[in-house]
């Protein structure tokens, strides 16, 4: 497969470097809203938006700042203009679409400052992805971080009855879980290459 | 005068047949894993069946271990972790350090099972954990194959096997000149066939078992007959075996119909590798895998799946191991999605 078509920027994103359980960015609302299947799968929808929405962002400022040479900018304004754009489109949402507001909105304003949606806008301009480009490892990326977080949320829940020892009790028990299916990504190592 | 009468006992229906306690269907399982070991014995010698004491007893003592200081009673004798410890020899190459073997046993039964609460708590087969940390952290000695049925094998441990703790393990390289002096290429009929598409071995022989390989996953028939009596005895889902080896048969054959010069055979791929003794004995675990009828075939052909797309587009050459990992992962939302309707029950409305 080549390195640079969009199926493999997607897989890429999607299975083999997850963002999650590969590069270990977005920990915290994977342990955080991973308790329930119902809330991990509206978390993982809302990541899927605001990276698509942070991705074309940073396409157009780096465009910009590339233009007037003013890239030492990069990091500061990626996040300011992420977390503004989210912030507009979340009042949109509101506003013409309640039902929609309800799946996502309380995570929304959660996630933009997320070190998983910053990282995609760096990784994107770092690998000097085009604008398609960045679509597909946006949507690849959003993807495989709801795929870890339902796959952890599934767990949990067949764990909420088990008679667990208190060592194992809370943080604990879903670290570890965390680290089992990161060992278990690691066959998808080299896919593809 | 009175009459006596016969003596029997009269109950009403329903009548119920009480299943068998975990600690006999555990048992059995053993009993079915004998011979797969006897059969490894026999091939790479008194290293294996070190290999396998080692391992099953660093599984037993860390149970013990965590049990005591959890307060709890020994949960030993239900005989889970002997089948741990076997499992878990049986899929590390013959000639892996001893020292390292215990540290996946501990591993395994430590952080796969006891850290959640105990047998019935796993969310993943404790061997394997134990062999992908394995994987992880030893990458050298755990792709060391050395030959089978090697002259001198019941006198003498592959230096590989007898590494003091902690130290890298010995070079197997001068013994193997000695053993295998026409050469041997230290590589599995998968990898030969991954990096050279060529297949290296008869199917015949693979399937009977006398090729390198893991301790206990050369012969795929032996395997299967041992798995056979298990599912006689009722005591294996016999429906993800089936459908993890037709999913990966079928996918491999179609590709092999596509392009005969890059895939290799249906039978090939069943008959190598871990998939045998994955399908049969480690997929099939009780606790880690969906209990709803449609949620086991569709749990296979996951497996299945995954293991065909590692095996042929993957970094590594096998990928049992982490297919059933998976597998195991995604078991709860299979089981969640195919809940079976409740006899008269309606779907209730708006439910999401």
């Amino acid at each position: 497969m080549q390195p640079d078509s969009l199926t493999f920027i997607f897989l890429n994103a999607f299975l083999i470097n997850n963002f999650v359980l590969a590069m270990f960015l977005g920990i915290c609302p994977f342990l955080g809203v991973s308790g329930k299947i119902k809330t991990a799968w509206n978390m993982g929808l809302a990541v899927i938006f605001v990276m698509l929405v942070s991705s074309m962002c940073a396409y157009g400022i780096n465009a910009i700042l590339v233009k007037y040479d003013l890239e030492f900018l990069r990091l500061i304004s990626y996040i300011a203009v992420i977390a503004s754009a989210v912030q507009l489109v979340e009042m949109t949402i509101k506003k013409f679409s309640p039902a929609l507001f309800r799946t996502l909105g309380i995570f929304l304003p959660l996630i933009t400052t997320n070190c998983a949606i910053l990282g995609l806008a760096l990784f994107q301009t770092n690998r000097s992805y085009d604008f398609l480009q960045c679509l597909a490892f946006s949507v690849g990326a959003g993807a495989g971080f709801t795929l870890a977080l339902v796959l952890m949320a599934g767990l949990r829940e067949k764990l909420e009855l088990a008679d667990v020892p208190d060592v194992s009790m809370g943080a604990a028990l879903s670290l570890m879980l965390g680290g089992m299916l990161s060992l278990a990504f690691m066959g998808f190592a080299g896919l593809g290459g | 005068m009175s009459e006596q009468g016969p003596n029997v006992i009269l109950r009403t229906s329903p009548h119920l047949r009480v299943s068998p306690p975990v600690h006999v269907i555990m048992r059995n399982v053993v009993w079915a894993l004998l011979p797969v070991c006897a059969f490894s014995i026999y091939q790479f010698g008194i290293s294996v069946l070190g290999l396998i004491v080692t391992c099953v007893a660093s599984c037993i003592l860390t149970e013990h271990v965590i049990c005591r200081l959890s307060g709890r009673d020994s949960a030993v004798k239900d005989w889970s972790a002997v089948i741990t410890g076997i499992l878990l020899a049986l899929c590390l190459p013959p000639g892996f350090p001893y020292w390292m073997a215990a540290v996946a046993g501990f591993v395994g039964i430590g952080v796969g099972k006891m850290f959640f609460g105990g047998l019935g708590f796993n969310v993943m087969n404790p061997a394997l954990v134990g062999r992908a940390f394995a994987q992880a952290s030893f990458t050298v000695p755990i792709t060391t194959w050395v030959p089978s049925m090697v002259p001198d094998r019941f006198t003498q441990f592959i230096p590989s096997s007898i590494t003091l703790p902690f130290l890298k393990p010995n070079s197997v390289t001068e013994w193997l000149g000695q053993v295998a002096p026409d050469g041997f290429t230290g590589a599995t009929p998968l990898a030969v066939m991954k990096f050279d598409h060529v297949q290296s071995i008869p199917t015949m022989d693979l399937f009977v078992g006398t090729s390198a390989g893991s301790a206990g996953e050369t012969s795929a028939l032996l395997i299967l007959l041992c798995g056979l009596y298990l599912v006689f005895r009722k005591m294996m889902d016999w429906r993800i075996t089936a459908s993890i080896l037709l999913t990966a048969g079928g996918i491999s054959g179609i590709l092999y119909m596509v392009n005969p010069a890059v895939y290799p055979d249906p039978l090939f791929t069943l008959c190598t590798g871990g998939l045998m003794l994955g399908a049969v004995f480690m997929a099939t675990d009780m606790v880690a895998s969906p209990v709803t009828p449609l949620g086991v075939w569709i749990y296979g052909a996951l497996i299945g799946t995954i293991t065909v797309v590692i095996r042929f587009w993957g970094g590594l050459n096998e990928g049992v191991m982490y297919a059933i990992l998976l597998g195991n992962a995604f078991s709860p939302l299979i089981a969640m999605i195919t809940q079976p309707r409740i006899y008269g029950a309606r779907k209730a409305k708006g439910a999401a």
